[in-house]
C-alpha cells in the first residue's frame, strides 16, 4: 500500500524548510500545501489544534507536528535511507542537543532582534551573535570526528544563517541588523 | 568494563528528577554529585559550558545535557524497562507532549503562581485550557505512558511534585479533581509508585523555596499600589 504523505508548510520558513531537506535526503514523495498563515486551512487547525503552526507532516492521516519531531519521525519511519541521525546513542544526543541549541538560542534571538525595541532589541542582538559564535567555534572543532549524518542535520542551520547574516563574518553585526530590519519591514513587524 | 556514571544535579531541581526517577527505573548505580547553583562546580562549567546547567549525566566520561535527551540517551543505551515506545509516531506524539509540557504548560503554572488579580485570573485560564489537553490524554490510561510509567510521565512528573505545592501557597486550585479526574488521579498514581516516592525532595524545604522565589513578584506588586494610592491621594 501506498504512503500518504501531506506537508502542511510555507516556503520561507526554517521549520518547514528542515522536513523538505529530510523528505529530499530520503527520496521521499510527499504532496506539498503551501499554508497562508493569515488564513489558516481547517485541515491546518485539525491536524494541529494545539499550536496551529506549520510545519505539520500527515503521514496516512496522522499527524506529527514541530519540526525537529518531524525529521526525528521521518528517519526512524524511512530507516533504510540516508540516515539522518548517527547510529551511536552519544553522538545521537549530541546531535539533538545542537538542533535544539539552534532553537532556543538562535531562532528565539532573531525573533526578539526583529519584534523589538531598543534595549530588548540590543540585548537579542548580541545573544544572537553570541549563540553564533559558539556553534561556530563548536562545529568548527567538532567537524573533524562528527560524521556526516549529524552534519547534515546541524549544517542546514549554519546554510540558514549564512543567508540570513548576509555578511559571512560573524564580526559584522551590522550587516545582521540592516538584514533583518529588511525582513522585518517586507513581513510588516514594524 | 564498569560502566562510570556520574549525575550533576541539585537536590530541588525538576529537571534533575526526571533523570533520577530514569536510572531508578533502569536499575542503573550512579554517583551524585549536588550542586549549588550560587557556585558552580569547575566540573560542571567543563561538562556543560554551552548552558552552565544542571542536570548533567556524564557516561564514561562523556556529558550528556537537557533532561529529556538525556532520558532519550538512557533509554537508547539501556534496553530494559523501556520509557519511550517503540512505534515511530507513539514516540513522535511523546516527544510533543513532552515538549508542550515544558514550553507550555509549566510557563503557564508559573504565571499563575508569581502574577495577581487580573493577571492572575487570565493566567489561570491559559494554565486549565494547557491542562485540558493533557487530561484528553490520559482517557483509558492509568499513566501517559499506559500500564507503567514511562518517558512522558517523567517529562509531567514535576507536577504531581510541584503542583500542590505551589497550591497552598497561593491558596488556589489549579488542578481541581472534578474539572480534571484523570489528571489528579495521575498524579497519586505516580507519587505514589515506590521507585517515584524515594526520590521526592522534602516537602517542606520545597515550600520554603518557593515561597522565597514568589516574595519579589509580591513586592513588584505591593510597590506598584503603594505608588497608585500616593498618586490617587
Amino acid at each position: 500500500m501506498a504512503d500518504e504523505l501531506i506537508l502542511l508548510d510555507v516556503h520561507v520558513s526554517m521549520f518547514g524548510m528542515r522536513v523538505r531537506v529530510a523528505l529530499a535526503e530520503k527520496g521521499i514523495e510527499y504532496e506539498y500545501r503551501e499554508e497562508n498563515l493569515a488564513n489558516k486551512s481547517p485541515l491546518l487547525l485539525e491536524m494541529n489544534p494545539v499550536h496551529k503552526k506549520i510545519p505539520v507532516l500527515i503521514h496516512n492521516g496522522k499527524p506529527i507536528s514541530e519540526s525537529l519531531i518531524i525529521v526525528q519521525y521521518i528517519d526512524e519511519v524511512w530507516k533504510d535511507k540516508s540516515p539522518l541521525l548517527p547510529s551511536d546513542p552519544y553522538q545521537r544526543a549530541q546531535a539533538r542537543f545542537w538542533a535544539d541549541f539552534v532553537d532556543k538560542k538562535i531562532f528565539d534571538a532573531g525573533r526578539r532582534i526583529w519584534t523589538r525595541k531598543g534595549e530588548e532589541q540590543e540585548a537579542a542582538k548580541k545573544e544572537f551573535i553570541d549563540a553564533l559564535k559558539l556553534l561556530e567555534g563548536e562545529l568548527g572543532e567538532k567537524a573533524y570526528f562528527v560524521s556526516k549524518s549529524i552534519a547534515k542535520l546541524v549544517a542546514w542551520a549554519k546554510r540558514c544563517m549564512e543567508k540570513e547574516s548576509v555578511s559571512k563574518s560573524l564580526a559584522d553585526p551590522k550587516k545582521v541588523y540592516e538584514f533583518v530590519l529588511m525582513l522585518k519591514k517586507k513581513y510588516g513587524f514594524e | 568494563m564498569a560502566e562510570e556514571l556520574k549525575l550533576f544535579r541539585t537536590w530541588s531541581s525538576r529537571y534533575s528528577l526526571r533523570v533520577v526517577n530514569a536510572l531508578k527505573i533502569k536499575g542503573l548505580e550512579y554517583e551524585t554529585i549536588l550542586e549549588d547553583l550560587q557556585n558552580k562546580s569547575a566540573s560542571l562549567l567543563e561538562y556543560n559550558p554551552t548552558h552552565k546547567k544542571v542536570p548533567v549525566l556524564v557516561h564514561n566520561g562523556k556529558p550528556i545535557c537537557e533532561s529529556l535527551l538525556i532520558l532519550e540517551y538512557i533509554d537508547e543505551t539501556w534496553k530494559q524497562h523501556p520509557l519511550l515506545p517503540q512505534d515511530p509516531y507513539l514516540k513522535a506524539m511523546a516527544r510533543f507532549w513532552a515538549k508542550f509540557g515544558d514550553d507550555k504548560v509549566l510557563p503557564s503554572i508559573w504565571s499563575v503562581f508569581i502574577s495577581q488579580g487580573q493577571e492572575q485570573e487570565e493566567a489561570i485560564a491559559l494554565a486549565a485550557g494547557n491542562l485540558k489537553f493533557l487530561e484528553e490524554l490520559l482517557k483509558g490510561k492509568k499513566f501517559f505512558g499506559g500500564e507503567t510509567i514511562g518517558y512522558l510521565d517523567l517529562a509531567f512528573g514535576w507536577m504531581a511534585n510541584l503542583i500542590s505545592i505551589l497550591e497552598e501557597i497561593v491558596d488556589l486550585k489549579l488542578v481541581d479533581r472534578k474539572i480534571f479526574p484523570l489528571l489528579s488521579e495521575w498524579m497519586n498514581s505516580f507519587s505514589d509508585d515506590p521507585v517515584i516516592k524515594e526520590c521526592w525532595p522534602p516537602r517542606n524545604k520545597m515550600v520554603e523555596k518557593f515561597k522565597a522565589m514568589r516574595e519579589p513578584y509580591l513586592k513588584e506588586l505591593h510597590e506598584t499600589e503603594v505608588m497608585q494610592f500616593s498618586l490617587s491621594s
